[in-house]
């Protein structure tokens, strides 16, 4: 058995690295698979929160609790954070490793920066108001929504420090190019679904 | 030859270690036949529980709750754990042969959906040893699993998760596969069909599985986490749960049987000797049902009060669905008709399958007409409806597929003999258990009911029924019988046993672990029919002869599974006891440990060298 993967590791990189290989062919459909299945899963959980967005048991209801300041923080912190993804993956076509370093490095604080507003969001309602998971139904479809998003963050952080500490010493090939491509792919898509929280659950619980 | 050879001389440890390790897609296949195989058996038995307690009025064969645990276990272990695992495993064994693949996409996926699913299926039946089963019915609707005391219901929730993840992950996989991995010449549209049904299938899981996920998360949290989603004091509704689980549950069904209806035409056309009739109406006609199947899940739920425009929409959309189903039998049978019909086990289990399954979707059409759901609705008419699809199409599919592709797969063709006579015992038996059914429905009988009254008119038609299922149970056992007589002393397979028409027929009987030396050049539809007609009989070569990449085996998968598994117990016991949080988080970290691990270290498969494919192909010459 022949061990030679220097097919893997060429001179000169490709324009697209991250497709050059049948492997990586196969990380991007998959990838894209992955996401079509997760799109229903959050369509399920919007479809539980419209249901449910009313059902406040005498709790404290959507108007009450959310400032659309701190969501608009978030918001931009986030659609930021997809922008400089494109950045990176700008500078991986132009095989530029550090650069694509750099941006992936501003997309991770950026993340960061967002899932920490999210969690002093939630410990606002709950201290404050006593809005908890458990408190009315509106409450379970609230944090089930949101928070599965914010885990779908959270995710996405740790693969992104998981990626650039294992790559850190190796520079771009053909190996990883597509690690850093599928991770983009999933980032851009949770910033998509919260432009539907933003407005399906913040924008219309507080004026709809 | 020379790794076939080896195995033999290897011990039962080596042997066992190649299959905990196997990423191979045609070793993975073996491993869903016996998982799957093994609860079909499990699902089989709670079934004759279920028909002797109700062979005679007010019998106490098993007590109510008992009846209830082998309700919901039949129902949920023949669909989760038996039928889908089988087919993937069809799907695994042929699909890549079929259209000129060394494997799948992501070969070390492929073993862990099939660990998921293997310790997903034990979590839920080790319930059985562990306090009680679920016993809320397979669909476990909320309003009926919160109240149901025990853990059972939480085994189902942990057991349906960690299998439901793992028949996600094959459904992208498959997906992936068909499209970046196709050989040179391999169109769409040459496709065998039952690559394009597992195509479709897949799509099916793909966008099915998540309302599943879901729905049974939220169900986790009500009953493990006291959250409201279903709590009406706290503003729930439990109709929500209907909801997501239909728009889960009848795709769900097309899961089932669309894979079938690809391997049906599959042995149709090849014991016909004739090319399939209406191959692009076939495949359109599939893509047509998986797009209908996901409109129509509220003709679950006629009875719930949605009111006549959305019963009525869902009712249309519901017949609908008989229209490209009835192109597709038509197809079937215009594939037989001037053709050079033979009829082996294989081909019975697909002729049986053409009354019985048009019975069942007629029965469809009937229960799709909301007023007169008002009437059938859980009564056994229902029952007596979806085994004549289930078992009439899905079950039927699977011994027709077992027969047709045992030679591919093990390397010997099955008996004949046993496998006509099983057939028999089991086509009567379905019949006498199942067509009686309708009318017990039309004259009131409810299902799910642990007993029925003396002189309400039932006593014959159940009689007639238990005894139908021991005749299935005799079927049943006589394949297992010919699995082992084949096993000792079968007719050694040749590479082409059925005179075939596609890829998989062009290597040896059981192919060796590259698939193919060289990957082989399609130049139509029946790539090895066109060979054998127009060329030498021989695929030509679609690549020069060249080193072969291959993945390389690893235990992962198996151990990610066990970690999923422990903490499943964690999560189900965590509301009893403060120490099940060990076993929930050291579950968990395990499991995360091994993804960490798998992520960190590199892999990049290794290489066939040329020479050792060259020796190979000068042996397959002489």
């Amino acid at each position: 058995m022949s061990q030679d993967h220097s097919a893997l590791f060429p001179e000169n990189l490709p324009i697209e690295p991250e497709k050059a290989t049948l492997e990586g062919q196969n990380k991007f459909f998959g990838l894209w698979f992955f996401l079509g299945g997760e799109t229903v899963l959050f369509a399920s959980l919007f479809g539980v929160y419209l249901a449910l967005k009313n059902s406040t048991a005498g709790g404290p209801a959507s108007e009450d609790l959310f400032g659309l300041g701190l969501v608009f923080l978030m918001t931009m912190l986030l659609l930021t954070s997809s922008l400089t993804s494109v950045y990176a993956m700008y500078h991986m076509r132009n095989h530029d490793f550090k650069k694509m370093y750099l941006w992936l490095g501003i997309t991770g604080l950026l993340g960061i920066g967002f899932l920490a507003c999210e969690i002093y969001e939630f410990a606002h309602y709950i201290t404050d108001y006593g809005f908890t998971f458990r408190s009315s139904a509106f409450g379970s479809a609230f944090y089930a929504l949101v928070g599965f998003h914010g885990g779908h963050v959270l995710f996405g952080i740790c693969w992104l420090i998981g990626l650039l500490i294992r790559n850190a010493k190796r520079g771009l090939n053909l190996y990883n190019a597509p690690k850093f491509n599928t991770f983009s792919l999933y980032w851009h898509f949770i910033d998509v679904v919260w432009v539907f929280i933003f407005t399906v659950v913040y924008l219309m619980g507080k004026v709809g | 030859m020379s790794s076939i050879t080896a195995t033999n001389k290897r011990g039962f440890g080596a042997f066992l270690w190649d299959y905990l390790t196997t990423v191979d897609h045609k070793k993975i296949a073996h491993l869903y036949l016996a998982g799957g195989g093994f609860f079909f058996i499990l699902g089989g038995l709670e079934a004759l529980v279920i028909r002797i307690q109700l062979i005679k009025p007010q019998n106490d064969f098993v007590s109510a709750g008992f009846f209830n645990e082998m309700i919901t276990m039949h129902g949920t272990t023949m669909i989760f754990l038996a039928g889908m695992p089988i087919l993937i495993g069809l799907m695994n064994a042929a699909m890549p042969l079929q259209i000129g693949a060394r494997d799948v996409a992501f070969p070390f996926l492929n073993s862990l959906s099939f660990w998921l699913f293997f310790f997903g299926g034990v979590l839920l039946n080790v319930s059985f040893l562990l306090g009680g089963a679920p016993d809320a019915g397979w669909t476990s609707y909320a309003s009926l699993a919160m109240q149901s005391p025990g853990r059972g219901v939480d085994f189902y929730i942990a057991g349906l998760q960690i299998a439901g993840a793992g028949t996600l992950m094959g459904g992208i996989n498959f997906l992936a596969t068909i499209i970046t991995m196709r050989a040179p010449g391999m169109t769409y549209m040459r496709m065998p069909l039952f690559t394009w049904a597992t195509f479709i299938t897949s799509v099916l899981i793909l966008f099915a599985f998540p309302p599943l996920t879901i729905n049974l998360f939220l169900l986790m949290f009500d009953r493990m986490f006291d959250t409201a989603f279903f709590d009406v004091a706290l503003g729930g509704n439990t109709i929500i749960y209907q909801h997501l689980f239909w728009i889960f549950g009848h795709p769900e069904v097309y899961i089932l049987i669309l894979p079938l209806f690809g391997l049906f035409s599959e042995v149709f056309s090849t014991f016909s000797r004739k090319r399939l009739f209406g191959y692009t109406a076939m495949v359109f006609a599939t893509m047509l049902i998986a797009f209908l199947g996901f409109m129509v899940w509220a003709h679950h739920m006629f009875t719930v009060g949605l009111g006549p425009v959305a019963n009525s929409i869902f009712a249309v959309g519901t017949m609908a669905i008989a229209v490209p189903t009835g192109i597709k039998i038509f197809n079937w049978i215009l594939t037989m008709w001037g053709g050079q019909v033979t009829v082996n086990s294989a081909m019975l289990w697909a002729l049986g399958f053409i009354p019985s399954f048009t019975i069942g979707g007629m029965t469809g059409v009937m229960l799709g007409s909301a007023v007169a759901d008002y009437q059938y609705h859980d009564t056994y008419f229902v029952v007596a409806h979806f085994h004549y699809v289930i078992v009439g199409g899905t079950i039927f599919g699977i011994f027709s597929g077992l027969h047709y592709w045992w030679p591919k797969m093990f390397g010997r063709v099955l008996n004949e003999t046993l496998g006509k006579v099983g057939f028999w015992f089991f086509f009567i038996g379905f019949h006498l258990t199942f067509f009686i059914q309708h009318f017990l429905g039309l004259m009131g009988m409810p299902r799910r009911y642990w007993v029925f009254l003396h002189d309400q008119g039932l006593e014959l038609g159940n009689l007639i029924s238990t005894i139908g299922a021991f005749a299935m149970a005799v079927g049943s056992t006589i394949f297992i019988i010919n699995i082992v007589v084949t096993a000792v002393k079968g007719e050694k397979a040749v590479a082409d046993p059925w005179d075939g028409r596609t890829l998989e027929w062009s290597v040896s009987s059981p192919p060796p672990y590259y698939n193919f030396e060289q990957v082989p050049l399609v130049r139509g539809l029946d790539p090895l029919w066109i060979e054998k007609m127009e060329g030498d009989g021989t695929m030509p070569p679609g690549e020069p002869l060249d080193d072969v990449h291959m993945p390389n085996g690893s235990f992962l998968p198996f151990l990610m599974g066990l970690g999923f598994f422990v903490a499943g117990f964690g999560f189900i016991y965590q509301t009893d006891y403060t120490m099940a949080y060990l076993a929930l988080y050291g579950g968990m970290a395990f499991a995360i440990g091994c993804m960490a691990v798998r992520s960190v270290k590199d892999d990049y498969g290794y290489y066939i060298p040329k020479e050792e494919l060259q020796k190979a192909l000068e042996g397959e010459a002489k």
